[in-house]
């Protein structure tokens, strides 16, 4: 049996799943409950400077997408950081942390960007036995209007120097979150591990509007007739995560940056992804919201289970293994040509691979009386999109075509060298061969 | 078990109130708006769907299945009833699970088709519960059409010649407009008065008389009709029922299973409704399963409903041979009957096993009956009607008879299964080429 143990940054869990700063976290109750279902780690809900607690609105905070039978897709939140006494948290934590030694406690925090007041939290929170600081450079609403958050988040210079302060402060192990929003993710992970932080984590939400209220007209979740782009979360917003995780962790400049992998992480699959494309642990919110503390049980059996059938004997054997794999666009094979195979038995005859194709694509897929769906090798150009909207599971495969073949597309026979587009003749920037 | 249920004989009330009730609500009640969009999301939007081509009617099935997933069941309902102006009956007696639902891909896939009439019916209730028309009549024409049978087909012709700005009267001999839609169909199939209420609305267009009391042959003939009209549309039904050609057929206890049907429909009191302890239903189409289940859900103790060949030749569906089957029916093929018995009021029925070629084969059986209803078909009734087709009116594709200026559609019609969705299919083109014809 593969052994889940996490050893993330030198802060140790009984599993790499940890419960990310957020509502779930937000008190000792939910918390205690939380290590009781088996998450083996929690990022406490941020945590403001001393003085009277940010207030949150009183309608309602959360709006959602729904997939079918109301299976929930994407939430976002416009709720702000803890709104609980400073005071009243730190004792909870040091309660929990006192009770739940083999698990991890993160403090998360957010509070102006002055020395001062970095420096004064960390003092604060040094004392509740803490395993490290998440510092929140990524909520996109309400406080990013009061320079915090993702107002930081953004801006790269800013990350760096707080970073700094937080390291010179304390000898916590300081974990940066960031803000999706913006353009290129890398910069401010540089900022951050050039500030010496010991991780990253991401994502943290992405600004949006999930849905229009068209009686109303106005933007959902509604407060008395009007409402505020929120963070958006959830499955949703997991492919552009592990994008951003990627672009990090295949970084040249930022090898060997440890990366918490946060974003619409649902099941022990999701997670993996997040640990294959780089991840040493990930946060999950949005999912125990969805379902309960329960679902880490799901997490814990279905990633040991993966990971004894791959052979693997702990979690670092998976972690950035897909790396490699993530290239450029110009590092593609080229001469990798596949055509799209339609198994007719398992054809059901719906013919979305027919509209798709003769609608959308190429006119690659033919139809006859009796509906039989075939492929027209000389028109294929392997899309995928066919595969996509199939709604049977390995009815349409692409095949790859062997070498010394004729494409039927191109009459030109298939050859087994890699080229890519550098080398490509049609390429006006191609590199002369050496 | 209550003494009344033992009794021999056809006895009303076998039943408590509250049993009359059970037995008689909704087969399927209607979809709520969380079950239809479900439902509804499990349509794969196919191109070409096989599910339209199955429908008699064209249907566009993926379309207003997708309007309702996305919010907007009026427009799904008007999809569905500008093809099928009586898309809420249909939605509620096709016999989907050989048309629509067997040609759906889910079927082919899960064995589980998507749940297209009762998809429909949600659509249709939502619109027709707010009592809104959704057609409007074009500009008059001046043209006087008479359709005469307010069953399915009358109907459908009469709601399309008004759209399309005739003047319509519809005539029917029976005492409330509907056909078969109010007289005949299992009552669990039509509960609160459904037909009727579609008749109401149907009727909203405007531009459409109804006189009821009036039949070809007693009180219209089709030479003044014709007279009287630019035109005329037959959709008259089968009036006439098939007959076992057996002795002793007249005896007490034994009925036609449509007029069994029909009183079942119309009785305000179920509970006064007699119906016999050992019930015999010979035959083995829709009629005979809705009798035979109906007799059952009435108090019936035992009931036997049987077909002279094969199972898997009966008329009625395999859906709803399992209803009848699961009603606690009995179904016995390969019999047929060659003896009634009973002194003044029949006692039991001979029958005699015969293979799928009717051939006998000598070995015969009795089953005790006090009440025998008829149901091996229906016959076209009349005289003077245009060229016969066998024996139903001969037509073309577009229900054009032998003699000029008059129509036929539905179950009088050659041609076509004798089904409510097909009969509103040809109703509605007969409509269309009488359109045709009198603008040209």
């Amino acid at each position: 049996m593969a052994n889940l143990e996490s050893n993330f940054i030198g802060i140790k869990s009984p599993n790499p799943f940890w419960l990310a700063s957020a509502p779930p976290t937000d008190k000792e109750y939910n918390v205690r409950r939380a290590f009781d279902a088996g998450w083996g780690g929690v990022v406490w809900k941020t945590l403001g400077e001393e003085g009277p607690p940010v207030v949150n609105v009183n309608g309602p905070r959360y709006g959602a997408i729904w997939g079918a039978d109301r299976r929930l897709l994407g939430l976002n939140n416009i709720e702000l950081i803890t709104d609980r006494p400073l005071q009243t948290n730190l004792d909870e934590m040091t309660r929990v942390k006192r009770d739940y030694p083999d698990h991890a406690l993160i403090a998360s925090l957010m509070v102006p960007v002055n020395e001062d007041s970095w420096k004064d939290i960390l003092s604060r929170v040094i004392d509740t036995g803490c395993d490290g600081v998440e510092l929140n450079f990524g909520c996109p609403h309400g406080m990013s209007e009061r320079g915090m958050g993702s107002a930081v988040g953004q801006v790269p210079e800013y990350v760096q120097m707080v970073t700094e302060w937080c390291k010179k402060h304390s000898n916590l192990p300081v974990i940066v979150k960031l803000t999706p929003n913006i353009s290129d993710i890398r910069k401010p992970a540089q900022a951050a591990k050039d500030g010496g932080a010991d991780a990253v984590s991401l994502i943290n939400t992405i600004n949006s509007i999930t849905t229009v209220d068209l009686d109303l007209f106005a933007p959902q979740p509604t407060i008395d007739g009007q409402g505020a782009h929120g963070g958006y979360c959830g499955p949703a917003v997991k492919p552009i995560a592990l994008n951003m995780v990627a672009e990090i962790a295949r970084d040249p400049a930022l090898k060997g940056l440890p990366i918490s992998g946060i974003g619409g992480v649902t099941t022990w699959r999701d997670a993996a992804e997040f640990m294959a494309l780089g991840a040493g642990n990930v946060q999950v919110c949005t999912a125990a919201m969805t379902y309960g503390f329960k679902i880490v049980q799901e997490m814990i059996s279905g990633l040991s289970q993966y990971l004894d059938e791959k052979g693997f004997a702990s979690v670092d054997d998976l972690v950035g293994r897909a790396v490699p794999n993530v290239v450029n666009w110009q590092d593609l094979n080229l001469n990798y040509i596949t055509k799209a195979r339609i198994d007719q038995d398992a054809c059901i005859k719906c013919g979305r691979c027919f509209a798709a194709c003769e609608d959308t694509s190429h006119q690659a897929i033919s139809m006859s009386d009796d509906r039989t769906f075939d492929v027209i090798d000389e028109e294929c150009v392997a899309c995928n999109l066919c595969v996509n909207v199939c709604p049977i599971e390995g009815c349409i495969t692409m095949e790859r075509l062997p070498a010394g073949e004729i494409d039927p597309r191109t009459g030109k026979p298939v050859s087994d060298d890699y080229a890519n587009w550098t080398t490509h003749p049609n390429n006006p920037m191609k590199c002369a061969a050496e | 078990m209550s003494d009344t249920a033992l009794t021999p004989g056809i006895r009303a009330g076998r039943l408590n109130a509250a049993a009359y009730d059970e037995n008689f609500g909704d087969l399927h009640p209607r979809l709520d708006d969380h079950e239809a969009l479900v439902a509804a999301d499990r349509c794969y939007f196919c191109h070409d769907a096989p599910c339209v081509t199955a429908c008699p009617t064209d249907i566009d099935i993926p379309l207003f299945i997708r309007q309702i997933a996305t919010g907007t069941p009026e427009a799904a309902a008007k999809t569905i009833l500008s093809q099928n102006i009586l898309g809420g009956m249909c939605a509620r007696v096709c016999p989907t699970e050989t048309l629509c639902e067997e040609a759906c891909v889910r079927e082919t896939a899960e064995g589980k088709p998507v749940l297209i009439g009762q998809l429909q019916r949600y659509a249709t209730d939502v619109l027709m519960d707010q009592g809104s028309h959704p057609f409007a009549r074009a500009e008059a024409t001046g043209k006087r059409i008479a359709v005469v049978g307010a069953g399915p087909a009358g109907l459908s012709c009469a709601h399309r010649l008004a759209m399309r700005g005739h003047d319509v009267t519809v005539f029917d001999g029976r005492a409330k407009p509907g056909g078969l839609n109010e007289y005949g169909i299992a009552a669990y199939k039509s509960v609160d008065h459904f037909a009727e209420r579609e008749v109401e609305w149907l009727l909203q267009i405007g531009g459409i008389t109804v006189e009821t009391g009036k039949r070809l042959g007693n009180d219209l003939t089709l030479k003044q009709l014709q007279a009287d009209h630019d035109a005329v549309f037959l959709g008259i039904g089968l009036g006439g029922v098939n007959a076992l050609g057996l002795e002793a057929e007249e005896k007490d206890g034994i009925t036609n299973a449509v007029d069994f049907i029909a009183d079942l429909r119309q009785a305000s009191d179920l509970a006064k409704l007699p119906v016999g302890r050992d019930v015999v239903v010979i035959g083995g189409g829709m009629t005979a399963v809705d009798a035979a289940v109906q007799a059952k859900l009435l108090g019936a103790l035992n009931v036997s409903l049987v077909y002279r060949r094969g199972r898997e030749r009966m008329n009625a569906s395999t859906f709803e041979q399992d209803l009848a089957a699961s009603k606690g029916v009995r179904i016995i093929t390969n019999a047929q009957p060659i003896a009634i018995h009973g002194n003044g009021a029949v006692r039991e029925v001979e029958f005699e096993y015969a293979d799928d070629d009717l051939k006998p084969t000598g070995q015969t059986f009795r089953l005790p009956a006090d009440q025998v209803f008829k149901a091996i078909g229906q016959t076209l009734d009349g005289d003077g009607l245009p060229d016969l087709d066998g024996r139903k009116i001969a037509v073309t594709d577009t229900g054009r008879t032998s003699i000029a200026g008059v129509w036929a559609g539905g179950d009088c019609a050659a041609g076509g299964d004798d089904l409510t969705v097909t009969a509103v299919a040809e109703g509605r083109d007969a409509a269309e080429d009488i359109h045709a014809s009198l603008m040209g």
